[in-house]
């Protein structure tokens, strides 16, 4: 009997030698006349064991890892193709049964690192379609309405009603519209999006063409940034797949509907982050943010009513679909409900996924999951929501993970990624690198954002050197006012947030 | 940051402008066609030429200046060829948070140039980055076209060797 051993395709577990291990793998089963299939899955998300082998046993799926690429004969010796080999530091039992992955609710990660990421049987067979077939015997404002009623807001960062959004662009007149998806990832600590396109690109596909049908559209554009090339080829692989399946095209599941999907790579700016600007830079422009309004919902690409949506809401619609608004609100807490993919990255020791109902504790993240530094120090600080959020000391540990109660504390949730930092760290030059990036990366367009940003730079060193401390930190307050108030997107308007965080948490940094 | 300490201007090779033409002819049905066709010329011929951005302007009928703001905006589309080697050191936040400051210092002083420069020899090129998305096992360092994770000075000088 063949037996099927996991090695993942994703990208992070390629940096620290999937490839190599794969291909151990393949070459001592060879040697050894062993019938094996090397299956090229996901990540499970347990960064901190990749290269995390799995293999398929009638207990279910026991792993190893992390397994290095010498270590691969001793592993194969000691039993790993049949699970075996309880004694070696590696093994680590039934994947599903790890305790980090037991306390996970995954709905929107349900397959990644579970199937072959371009296998259509596998999709199908592990529940995939089921939401497009759903939404397909429904009317579109029915399907909706059924986004609008599992409260899904926009995972992206800002948050807002995905369904109310979908209402604006189904409500608008156009013989064409689009349906965009940003997958230009750009924030730090954060990869929730590559990981789904690299474990699961069919569920983006799925939740796309569902989007298309309840709002009109016949085209869709995924903006994919450049720094993540695997994302790309196995995107535009699965659309391929797609095509030739009929779930993409002139008649999508027989159903009449039309609609196709197209990749694009951005070009290495951060801004394409911001919606506007990626659309800009969709239409082969400049990525400079446009004035709002008018929205994109009534003028997006090319002027057209288009839905702009991030990769994990997209990609979270099948299966509200499939299963209901109801059971997918019936996760979460006050207005943030379902669930979030938050990411563990920076200085910890367990980085990786963890998806979970909203409500659970920024400490249970970092500490129980996250099980604190990967130095061993105490840490210090964490930075949530990417680059623009806020940075927290372990005093607000207790802060639920929910939109209201961070933007109560000054802080952001964001696209949900956590930024691990020991107590080595220098909040200063964390504040003053968060000008310095917002130098680097503003489109240009809005004085606040292009000026403001050197200008704090400026201020931040002043204020370091003690160069009339407290008047220039009078300055710096000033300052942020006005970018928060006056620019024109959220790249001016937040970086003020991680700046004054630091200042405001971590004054001692700054000279005091 | 582009790459802008090669001395002079590079020499397009003979019949490049042909080709540009000819890439930008087959692609100028897509929507928003201009970054493809960048994209493309830079992956086949290396990086985008001054002498290519008529060229393109007239395919697509749009202004010379509309292409070069379009060019200077984005980071990716180089303005003169790379070194044999393009190494990018991620430099942000959560890589800071395992010691990539560090490592760009100890990267610009081993290799001898800085982010956004190539080498004299011709080959390196070292940009920074923000972000490959590698954030759990950082430092993230790209080296060609292979990620790599956890990179440590001494593992950087190890990649470096394998490269040279």
């Amino acid at each position: 009997m063949t037996i099927r051993v996991y090695v993942p395709r994703d990208a992070a577990a390629r940096s620290v030698g999937a490839d190599e291990v794969a291909e151990r793998i393949a070459a001592a089963a060879t040697a050894h006349g062993q019938d094996v299939q090397v299956v090229r899955n996901g990540s499970r998300g347990m960064l901190w064991l990749e290269p995390l082998v799995e293999v398929e046993t009638a207990e279910g799926r026991v792993g190893y890892g992390p397994v290095a690429p010498e270590e691969v004969d001793g592993l194969l010796a000691a039993g790993m193709l049949s699970g075996e080999g309880g004694d070696i530091g590696a093994h680590l039992g039934v994947v599903d049964e790890l305790p980090w992955m037991k306390r996970q609710q995954r709905l929107t990660f349900a397959r990644v690192g579970v199937t072959d990421p371009l296998s259509a049987e596998e999709y199908t067979s592990y529940g995939g379609m089921r939401g497009l077939r759903e939404a397909l015997a429904r009317t579109p404002a029915e399907v909706v309405e059924t986004v609008v009623d599992s409260g899904l807001r926009g995972r992206g960062g800002a948050g807002f009603p995905t369904g109310i959004k979908w209402r604006t662009v189904l409500g608008a007149e156009s013989d064409l519209k689009f349906v965009c998806c940003n997958a230009d990832e750009g924030d730090s600590g954060t990869f929730a999006d590559r990981m789904l396109i690299e474990g699961d690109p069919f569920t983006l596909i799925e939740g796309m063409t569902i989007a298309a049908y309840a709002v009109g559209a016949s085209e869709g554009y995924v903006y994919l940034r450049s720094e993540y090339p695997d994302a790309v080829a196995t995107l535009r692989a699965a659309i391929e797949i797609a095509r030739s399946k009929g779930w993409l095209g002139a008649d999508v599941l027989g159903s009449g509907l039309a609609f196709d999907l197209h990749v694009r790579v951005g070009a290495g700016a951060y801004i394409c982050g911001e919606e506007t600007s990626m659309l800009e830079s969709l239409e082969g422009k400049r990525g400079q943010v446009r004035a709002k309004p008018p929205i994109p919902a009534l003028e997006g690409l090319f002027g057209r009513p288009t839905v702009v949506n991030n990769v994990l809401s997209l990609a979270t619609v099948p299966v509200i679909l499939a299963e209901d608004a109801e059971a997918y609100a019936a996760y979460g807490t006050g207005r943030s409900l379902g669930t979030s993919v938050f990411q563990l990255g920076g200085n910890v020791a367990r980085g990786g996924i963890v998806e979970t109902a909203f409500g659970i504790t920024l400490g249970e993240l970092v500490n129980d999951f996250g099980g604190g530094t990967s130095s061993g120090r105490p840490v210090r600080a964490v930075q949530v929501g990417g680059p623009l959020g806020a940075y927290l000391p372990v005093e607000q540990f207790d802060l639920p993970m929910d939109y209201e109660a961070f933007a109560a504390a000054g802080a952001m949730v964001g696209h949900g990624g956590i930024v691990v930092f020991d107590e080595t760290v220098d909040m200063a030059s964390m504040a003053r690198f968060a000008f310095e990036f917002c130098a680097a990366e503003s489109c240009g367009k809005c004085t606040p954002c292009r000026v403001g940003a050197v200008r704090g730079v400026e201020t931040i060193d002043r204020i370091v050197a003690g160069e009339d401390r407290k008047k220039n930190l009078v300055l710096l307050d000033d300052l942020c006012e006005l970018m928060t108030d006056g620019s024109l997107c959220a790249m001016g308007g937040l970086t003020p947030m991680p700046v004054q965080s630091a200042v405001r948490h971590f004054g001692k940094d700054f000279g005091a | 940051m582009t790459s802008e300490v090669v001395a002079a201007a590079p020499v397009p090779v003979p019949g490049r402008a042909q080709r540009v033409r000819e890439i930008a002819t087959e692609l100028r049905g897509l929507r928003g066609a201009l970054i493809p066709i960048l994209h493309a010329v830079q992956e086949e011929l290396e990086y985008v030429d001054q002498t290519d951005i008529p060229v393109i302007a007239d395919v697509l009928n749009i202004a010379v200046a509309e292409v070069h703001g379009v060019v200077t905006f984005y980071k990716d589309f180089r303005r003169a060829p790379a070194g044999r080697t393009t190494v990018a050191i991620c430099q942000a936040e959560a890589c800071r948070s395992v010691g990539a400051a560090d490592l760009a210092e100890h990267a610009k002083r081993s290799i001898g140039c800085g982010f956004g420069e190539t080498t004299y020899d011709g080959r390196i090129t070292l940009d920074e980055i923000f972000c490959f998305g590698n954030c759990a096992l950082g430092p993230a360092v790209q080296v060609g076209e292979k990620l790599h994770g956890r990179v440590t000075p001494a593992r950087l000088d190890a990649l470096l060797g394998e490269a040279r």
